[in-house]
């Protein structure tokens, strides 16, 4: 019995051993010497000058690119490495610092820095939303940054307690195939796309994506937590498409797979850029106060737990210069919130978007948003 | 069947000759199965330490259609693998194809392609933008083809990656199959449909039986290929509640569901198997004569054909395509060698670390005494049926919790591919061990060898084809294993199988694409020279 037994445990791998035997691998697997480290070292600092002040947290970084020689910094990011992961790089490399970045979805990442604790590796998170960065902060795990940093960016877009600061600015859109949808269609409030059977089957969403558990957050904050369930329950029932993220929802616009979707405005922009073309999709925004029409901000936190706190100041001065602010404004097609830095042309002004009544350090509680989306079985 | 009872002492009666203390090795087979039940042990103190959170999420009513759906695609996955690869084995094993041993290699390989680039793939042809769907549109105006996503593009998909599963220990059926029996069969008279039905099947059943629980065994862990045709099944709903929720008890939970479906399915099998009449030839089997190809077997051909299109073409064809588009829009592609280098790194210290770790639990399972073998089966058989995203998600929390030092390393990434691999690696050692004469052993000791020589010098060059077919198998498994290693992989770390998944999520077809033919190549290219040199070796010894 038992050997009947064990030869059927391999099962697979048993059928396998033969074919496998003997070949002995050499041709079949090459072998390294050695894993080598993960990183590559990144270039020397171009002009080394003294280090940063040594009093963390309170010390305001004055000059931009007070470059160190050396050291690791590791960023927590929720927004993707393809829209962002090149202006990481190029920081890391102009400040001379070792940049180690973990992906991952904006709340997967503070749900991680909350189980790791005071232990976490973590020294700066890059929210996709103000959302994860209050739990964060309402969590107690960001240090306060220096008022000459919040102070580059209108008080809107930072946090009232002075823990995390905006980057970049972006408003919820609802995009939509033109080929297929009149934007007259489109219901005066998003709270009235759901129950209605002219959407179904052909809306898009990503329950996953940061960005949209914000827009969950704040429709809660705005309505009331029974609206908001009601809400996701009545798009779910118009077995609307889950998408992985933002992205896959505008491809799938473009190409009629689904005939609009909840995004952020600049995703269709990026698609537009690279295909050189004109396509078949729009941004719809909300311009009349509705929950749909959120502005929200992809800021950072220094990690209260952070033992490189000067360095991760001298990464968010950079990326509050006019050079990345530039490149959020010209590549990702974001709004920047530096003071002098034009947005894309193509964006209707911030000034004139007139989002819903909502101050941004309010939507902390993605406990909950996360909770619900999880009891409306999202997740 | 090859092995003779009279040619080996029985391992019952090795054991009783054995008695006393126990060994190193079986100390340390203890100590490895203790490592691999460790994360089991810890999602259940998890999920009871949640109580009323991990009881709400097992009642929830989405829960009992998450297990409904993983069952049933599993099931569905699991008899249309059987079904497709019964035919292929039978028609590259007993049917004079010409050509028949590129056949029977090719048809071997869609086992080293990941499920989630077969997942890609399967929609670049049948999506709702895909290839099919734009000649349909303009062959006859239809506009939209049968909706893929979901159930049918996932159970198409799995079909396509477990079928090998079946057909290799089918066709290593087909192969040890004494024909005679057929033979006897018709001379009594039964016409030969009842011939197939009544003698090739039942003897068949054995390598049936290990086919539907791989196949099944993979659908339920699948993760890569359910996710991108969104068809969310318990092992993607385990992945989202644990990242996206600030109490983890409800996904432990989950996670042991998931665990104790895995293990029924393992144990039913066992079961099942152990019932089972067992036909055994006495004398000599008689090889097959191969019939030739005539109107009976040309269908099958062509369904061979069909699957090899679409197993192996498919997904080098879409990655290909992402390719030369890219370098048609002057795109620069980011370089892969990093990834690849990676890759092949953790791949190869995971097979060794692996296979490690399952000699000792081979060797006591095989040797040992009867009571630590059989202490051996039951965790071995559990970690079996353990899907990668519960073994990853138990030891992240672990280590963030209890090992701080070991979270987000390199080790830790390695000891997840060993303790996932464990079982294969210990199953084939374990057969190899167990044909050894321990006479042999014997002779060394009583010729004045020290135990750890007699280990060295004999135990071991005994046992090397099974080391080397242990490594083999656990590098090419490595190297596409996807939750595992995004779990646990070290910041920054970046291997073929993540880069492929993380520019595909971001839908960044471009970038993904050099890195999916790489990963593509690292997995055929080996999996084909061995299926390819077993081939000739079968003609060698003329069977």
């Amino acid at each position: 019995m038992r050997r009947r037994d064990l030869l059927r445990l391999g099962g697979f791998s048993l059928v396998a051993a033969p074919l496998i035997v003997a070949c002995g691998g050499s041709s079949a697997t090459p072998t390294p010497a050695t894993v080598s480290p993960v990183e590559t070292p990144t270039a020397a600092p171009a002009a080394p000058t003294a280090t940063a002040g040594t009093t963390p947290a309170a010390t305001p970084v004055s000059t931009p690119a007070a470059a160190t020689r050396g050291g690791t910094l590791t960023i927590y990011s929720g927004r993707s490495k393809s829209l962002i992961g090149p202006l990481l790089d190029r920081i890391g490399q102009e400040l001379g610092l070792d940049v180690r970045v973990r992906y991952g979805d904006t709340a997967e990442l503070a749900t991680a820095i909350l189980e790791e604790g005071d232990r976490s590796p973590a020294d700066l998170f890059f929210g996709q939303d103000a959302g994860a960065l209050g739990a964060l902060a309402k969590e107690g795990r960001l240090a306060p940054l220096p008022g000459e940093l919040l102070e580059r960016v209108p008080e809107p877009y930072r946090s009232r307690q002075g823990l995390w600061v905006g980057i970049s600015g972006r408003v919820r859109t609802v995009v939509y195939n033109t080929e297929r949808v009149r934007p007259e269609e489109i219901p005066a409030s998003i709270v009235d796309f759901a129950g209605n059977e002219r959407w179904r089957d052909r809306l898009g969403w990503a329950p996953t994506n940061g960005s949209f558990q914000a827009f969950v957050t704040a429709l809660r904050r705005l309505r009331g937590d029974d609206a908001a369930r009601a809400w996701l329950e009545g798009i779910k029932a118009l077995n609307a498409r889950v998408f992985p993220n933002n992205a896959s929802i505008v491809q799938a616009t473009i190409a009629g797979e689904i005939e609009a979707g909840f995004v952020n405005h600049y995703y269709l922009m990026r698609e537009r850029a690279q295909a050189g073309r004109p396509l078949p999709a729009e941004n719809f925004f909300y311009r009349n106060g509705d929950p749909g029409g959120l502005v929200n901000v992809a800021g950072v936190g220094i990690l209260a737990s952070s033992r490189a706190t000067d360095l991760a100041l001298q990464f968010v001065d950079y990326l509050l210069s006019e050079a990345a602010q530039r490149y959020f404004s010209e590549q990702t097609f974001e709004y920047p919130l530096l003071e002098g830095v034009p947005a894309h042309p193509d964006l209707p002004p911030l000034a004139e978007l007139n989002p819903p009544p909502l101050d941004l350090s309010d939507l902390d509680d993605l406990k909950g948003t996360l909770a619900m989306l999880q009891e409306v079985g999202l997740l | 069947m090859t092995v003779r009872p009279s040619a080996v002492p029985t391992i019952e009666r090795v054991r009783r000759w054995r008695t006393g203390q126990l060994g190193i090795t079986e100390w340390l087979a203890l100590g490895v199965a203790a490592l691999a039940l460790a994360p089991i042990a810890y999602l259940v103190w998890r999920a009871l330490e949640g109580g009323q959170q991990s009881l709400a999420a097992l009642q929830h009513p989405r829960t009992a259609t998450l297990v409904l759906r993983s069952v049933v695609l599993a099931a569905v996955v699991a008899l249309s693998s059987v079904l497709l690869a019964l035919p292929l084995a039978w028609l590259t094993e007993r049917v004079a194809v010409p050509g028949r041993r590129l056949w029977a290699t090719l048809l071997a390989l869609p086992l080293a392609v990941p499920s989630y680039l077969m997942a890609y793939a399967v929609v670049a042809l049948l999506g709702p933008r895909g290839a099919l769907a734009g000649l349909v549109e303009r062959l006859f105006g239809v506009e939209r083809l049968p909706e893929l996503y979901g159930f049918w593009g996932a159970w198409l998909t799995l079909t396509l990656v477990t079928y090998p599963y079946s057909y290799l220990p089918l066709r290593a059926a087909f192969a040890r199959f004494d024909t005679a029996l057929e033979d006897a069969a018709r001379t009594l008279g039964t016409p030969s449909p009842f011939v197939f039905w009544r003698v090739t099947l039942p003897l068949l059943r054995p390598a049936l039986m290990t086919g539907v629980l791989l196949s099944a065994l993979y659908t339920l862990a699948d993760f890569g290929a359910i996710a991108i045709l969104r068809y969310p099944t318990l092992t993607f709903s385990i992945y989202n509640q644990y990242r996206l929720s600030f109490d983890r008890s409800a996904a432990a939970a989950l996670a042991l569901l998931l665990v104790g479906l895995s293990t029924l399915l393992v144990l039913a099998e066992r079961y099942w198997r152990h019932r089972a009449v067992l036909y055994r030839a006495t004398g000599v089997p008689r090889p097959a004569v191969r019939r030739p190809l005539d109107a009976r077997s040309w269908p099958l051909l062509l369904l061979a054909g069909g699957v090899l299109v679409l197993g192996l073409g498919l997904p080098f064809g879409v990655a290909g395509y992402w390719l030369v588009r890219a370098l048609a829009i002057g795109e620069t592609l980011p370089p892969v060698w990093d990834a690849l280098r990676n890759s092949l790194s953790v791949g190869v210290l995971a097979a060794v670390l692996t296979v490690a770790l399952a000699f000792p639990v081979a060797r006591a399972a095989a040797r040992g005494r009867a009571a630590v073998a059989r202490m051996l089966d039951i965790p071995l058989w559990i970690a079996y049926g353990l899907p990668g995203i519960v073994m990853a998600l138990a030891l992240v929390s672990l280590s963030v919790q209890a090992l701080p030092w070991l979270y987000q390393t390199l080790p830790l990434l390695l000891l997840g591919y060993a303790l996932r691999f464990l079982p294969e690696a210990a199953g084939t050692l374990r057969s190899v061990l167990s044909q050894q004469n321990p006479r042999w052993e014997e002779a060394a000791r009583t010729l004045g060898r020290r135990p750890w020589r007699v280990w060295l010098e004999v135990q071991l060059p005994l046992a090397f084809p099974g080391v080397v077919s242990a490594l083999v198998l656990v590098f090419l498994t490595t190297v596409k294993e996807l939750p595992v290693t995004l779990l646990l992989s070290p910041i920054g770390f970046t291997t073929l199988a993540t880069a492929v998944w993380g520019a595909t999520t971001d839908a960044f077809w471009s970038h993904a694409a050099v890195p999916a033919l790489v990963l593509l190549l690292v997995g055929v290219v080996p999996m084909g020279l061995l299926s390819w040199w077993q081939e000739r070796r079968g003609r060698a010894r003329g069977v």
